[in-house]
């Protein structure tokens, strides 16, 4: 009863003066334009920087001068920040700000490419691009379980949980049964598992969800690590050798330059994952289903008074969100890997922060992963050209931009109103 | 009425629609047997625009299985009813972005589109300006003239003198009686508290002394950091209540935080008797000889689950003769209390019982018997008679005039317009974080009305239209915790 629909009348709106949010922005991508051009420019060599649309150093290329790249692209940045401080239309702004930023990486990738040793001196966009969606993946489907969760009132931070769960039981049950498809299911069921849990709890016995959550994600880390050594490491050959679903082609897709390769000969999670966006976005803003998910998660109480059964629908959307999650585990042990100890690795928790920064809807729940995911990608390759920059700073290169992108470019994201508050009747 | 429209299970007895006997498990079931609510606390999705809001729980889908929603058609629904029964309401417009008056036509519009021939409105007027509740009685009128059945609950006796045909009165869960919308008020009064009313305070000419409270060019912000004050200057004199009238969340409640110190003031100065209080800890306002009435009782002005005779001390616990250097006393408090719960006549079974157990009107005496034992020099209240029993509001507005009788400043911050005329000398009308105008309290209803809808007396000449069954001074009546 908490959020009564009571407006401000008397709300006067605040001046920001000069500084508007906007123009904030504005000036530190100026700032960081200008320092690309300077600082890149003067790093990059005169050789030139190579990105190769195969995967290889062969073939057709996009090529520029690394001095001169560097120095344009960080002119670029700083051109999109100074439009932005001067003032433009509002639907200017996420274009601006989109082609600040990538310019902003295209001017540090001139320096970096350009400074690599002979021989290593060229990017191979479709290995980029198809790494940035594989380490994209788990985040896409995590995050999907937490636009379902959350989009009806229920905090899921168990999403860590649920992957690890749906890798382990897609591995074991993949395993034993041989067969990818009941590893598949076997996934699915496992993601549900520690749903159910999750949905018995918080809204049964309305545990604290956040709380709940957490505790779910340590329960998940301790029964599959327990099982792993006590199964998986003694006797892999039986319990940790699970098929893998091969790739698939598509037909006429797959000669698309740069993306045809990198996607579309990909394995069935990807294609899965790229579906599931699509049609949670479509079911959530569309049909009777996500109407009602919605307001569930908005203002519970008026929901039950027009006769949609709240606790019902959250237990639905919850355990629908551990399938998801689950599946996505799979996407390491039925594609790529073996299940290993703890094998997702914080991976849940970008995922949440994927849903947030794509703000509890789908599709920017998957750009969110994808930035993310180029961000990992990045990092990896730098390391594989012998970049001048440590290792150690290119693996916190996915975590810096996390919270980056939680803390600073987001702005007002809101939550689902109700999301978190238990639901009790009367 | 949540039993009638099946939000709760009735323990015995039964609902009989139409002649038939009907059994109730949600509401759905409800709807389905053509019933219809619109809550005191508005049901509506604030994110949703209208006809999203409107086909919840009863869309129309195309598209078998899948469920694609049929936005059209609900649009088209909303416009068809809204054209039909005169409610001027756009089906794409978001609801946060609606005044209330507007949310609740929606919520009449949700209940026409289910074809329902009961409508219940559960002191829908509570949030509405005098102009909107007239507006409302019309739309009431003509849901009447289309033969659909309307129940009505208020506390406002003047409400529903106006539009009802016929009237029960509820006392504490039971039926007390039926009379015709032609009883006077102090019957209507008088049944509903059980014993005969004084509705009007008496109260002597007022003397006021010198200025106790000055407040200038103040301005705060609310929560969101969204301007709620913007540059009020008040002053409260000796002897004097000062209303201020507003509709809800005009800054009233920002103001009032601001004096007591509970919100950081941005800018202008709050002096208390010749002495800048502005930046002062709360405490230390209190210690000044203010007294302070919360608004929200349940949020600011007790702790539920203390005793009585504990939350009458929670200002000075930790002074003699309550409380000396680490320990509390407990005989004297003990003391202290059962004679405040006889002097301000708190109904509770002992000094105690847990405050949270209380009706709304004895936490209320409460509150005022703790803030009403100090000597005070500005007395302050915020709604102090909100979902209190006209018994007890009464006794709580006797108080107050008393308080000011002997040389207390007294400021009365009240949503409820009848309230302020009722008790004040002089009257402030807030409208968007100003004081729009100040106003004697025989100023006619309308006027002050217009004001509060944020339209100055210049403007309203022409505007104003006395709406005769409105014009008189009407007061409260039991609170909406005495009726569920």
């Amino acid at each position: 009863m908490s959020t009564m629909a009571v407006p401000d009348v008397a709300v006067a709106q605040v001046d920001e003066g000069f500084w508007t949010r906007t123009r904030k922005i504005g000036a530190v991508l100026l700032a960081l334009g200008v320092l690309a051009a300077v600082l890149f420019g003067a790093l990059a060599t005169d050789q030139q920087a190579r990105f190769t649309l195969s995967e290889t150093e062969g073939g057709a290329a996009l090529e520029i001068h690394g001095t001169v790249g560097a120095i344009l692209f960080g002119v670029i940045a700083a051109a999109a920040g100074a439009a932005l401080m001067a003032g433009v239309p509002k639907r200017w702004f996420t274009v601006l700000l989109g082609v600040g930023l990538v310019a902003f990486v295209l001017s540090f990738l001139c320096w970096q490419v350009s400074a690599a040793p002979e021989g290593r001196n060229f990017m191979p966009l479709v290995n980029i691009v198809r790494g940035t969606f594989i380490l994209a993946l788990p985040l896409i489907f995590g995050a999907l379980a937490g636009v379902l969760c959350e989009r009806s009132g229920v905090v899921n931070v168990a999403i860590e949980g649920q992957l690890l769960m749906g890798a382990f039981s897609g591995a074991l049950f993949g395993s034993l049964s041989g067969s990818v498809w009941v590893g598949l299911v076997a996934a699915a069921i496992g993601g549900a598992f520690i749903s159910l849990l999750l949905a018995v709890f918080a809204i049964r016995y309305l545990v604290d969800q956040v709380v709940m959550g957490i505790v779910l994600n340590l329960l998940a880390v301790g029964i599959t690590g327990f099982l792993y050594e006590r199964l998986m490491q003694t006797n892999a050959e039986k319990y940790n050798s699970a098929p893998r679903f091969s790739n698939w082609e598509i037909p006429l897709l797959r000669d698309i330059p740069v993306l045809g390769p990198a996607l579309f000969r990909s394995n069935i999670f990807l294609y899965l994952g790229l579906l599931l966006v699509l049609v949670i976005h479509i079911a959530l803003f569309r049909t009777r289903w996500g109407l009602r998910t919605r307001a569930v998660g908005e203002h519970p109480t008026a929901a039950d008074t027009l006769g949609v059964k709240v606790l019902g629908l959250r237990y639905r959307n919850v355990l629908l969100a551990g399938v998801v999650a689950g599946i996505g585990g799979a996407s390491y042990t039925l594609a790529l890997y073996s299940f290993t100890k703890n094998m997702i690795g914080g991976k849940g928790f970008i995922a949440l922060a994927a849903l947030i920064f794509g703000r509890w809807s789908p599709t920017g729940a998957l750009l969110a992963a994808l930035f993310f995911g180029f961000a990992d990608q990045l990092g990896t390759y730098l390391g594989a050209i012998g970049s001048s920059i440590p290792s150690q700073f290119l693996a916190m290169l996915p975590y810096l931009a996390t919270m980056l992108a939680v803390a600073g470019l987001v702005g007002k994201v809101r939550a689902p109103a109700a999301d978190g508050k238990p639901y009790i009747k009367g | 009425m949540n039993v009638l429209y099946g939000l709760y299970q009735p323990d015995e007895g039964e609902i009989l629609v139409d002649g038939k006997p009907l059994k109730l498990r949600g509401p759905s079931d409800a709807i389905a047997a053509g019933i219809g609510m619109v809550h005191q606390h508005f049901m509506l999705v604030p994110v949703f625009t209208v006809a999203e809001n409107v086909m919840l729980g009863a869309e129309q889908v195309k598209g078998g299985i899948a469920g694609i929603l049929d936005r059209r058609r609900a649009r088209r629904e909303v416009a068809e009813v809204s054209e039909r029964y005169n409610l001027r309401v756009d089906p794409d417009a978001v609801i946060e972005d609606l005044p209330v008056g507007i949310q609740q036509r929606v919520e009449i519009v949700k209940a026409l589109t289910r074809d329902v021939d009961l409508l219940i409105l559960d002191e829908p007027t509570a949030v509405l300006t005098p102009q909107e509740t007239e507006e409302l009685l019309t739309v009431m009128r003509s849901l009447k003239a289309a033969g659909k059945s309307i129940v009505f609950i208020t506390h406002k006796l003047g409400e529903v003198k106006a539009i009802a045909d016929r009237i029960t009165v509820i006392r504490r869960g039971k039926t007390v009686g039926t009379a015709s919308p032609t009883a006077s008020r102090d019957e209507l009064a008088a049944k509903m508290v059980g014993r005969s009313v004084r509705l009007t305070v008496e109260k002597p000419p007022a003397t006021p002394g010198r200025p106790i409270l000055e407040v200038a060019g103040l301005v705060v912000d609310d929560d969101r950091q969204i301007r709620a004050v913007d540059g009020v200057d008040l002053t409260v004199r000796a002897g004097e209540v000062l209303g201020v009238a507003g509709v809800q969340g005009n800054g009233q409640t920002e103001l009032i935080e601001a004096i007591m110190g509970l919100r950081p003031v941005l800018a202008g100065t709050v002096t208390l008797d010749g002495q800048p209080v502005h930046g002062w800890s709360t405490k230390k306002v209190l210690r000044a000889g203010v007294g302070y009435v919360p608004e929200d009782r349940s949020v600011d002005g007790l702790v539920k689950e203390f005793s009585v005779a504990e939350n009458l001390v929670l200002d000075i616990y930790d002074r003699p003769p309550f409380g000396k250097g680490l320990s509390l006393k407990p005989d004297a408090i003990a003391k202290s209390a059962q004679e405040r719960i006889e002097q301000f006549d708190v109904r509770t079974p002992s000094a105690d019982a847990a405050v949270g157990t209380l009706s709304g009107g004895n936490q209320q005496k409460v509150i005022v018997a703790r803030e009403l034992s100090r000597p005070l020099k500005l007395f302050i209240a915020a709604q102090p008679t909100r979902g209190v029993d006209v018994g007890s509001i009464e006794f709580i507005h006797s108080r107050v005039i008393r308080e000011r009788d002997e040389g207390t400043a007294v400021m009365v911050v009240s949503s409820e317009l009848d309230e302020v005329i009722n008790l004040a000398d002089r009257i402030a009308v807030m409208y968007r974080g100003r004081v729009i105008g100040i106003v004697g309290p025989d100023t006619p209803r309308e006027e002050i009305g217009l004001l509060m809808a944020g339209i100055t007396p210049d403007a309203a000449t022409e505007a104003a239209a006395p709406a005769a069954d409105a014009a008189t001074p009407a007061p409260e009546g039991p609170g909406s915790e005495d009726e569920a």
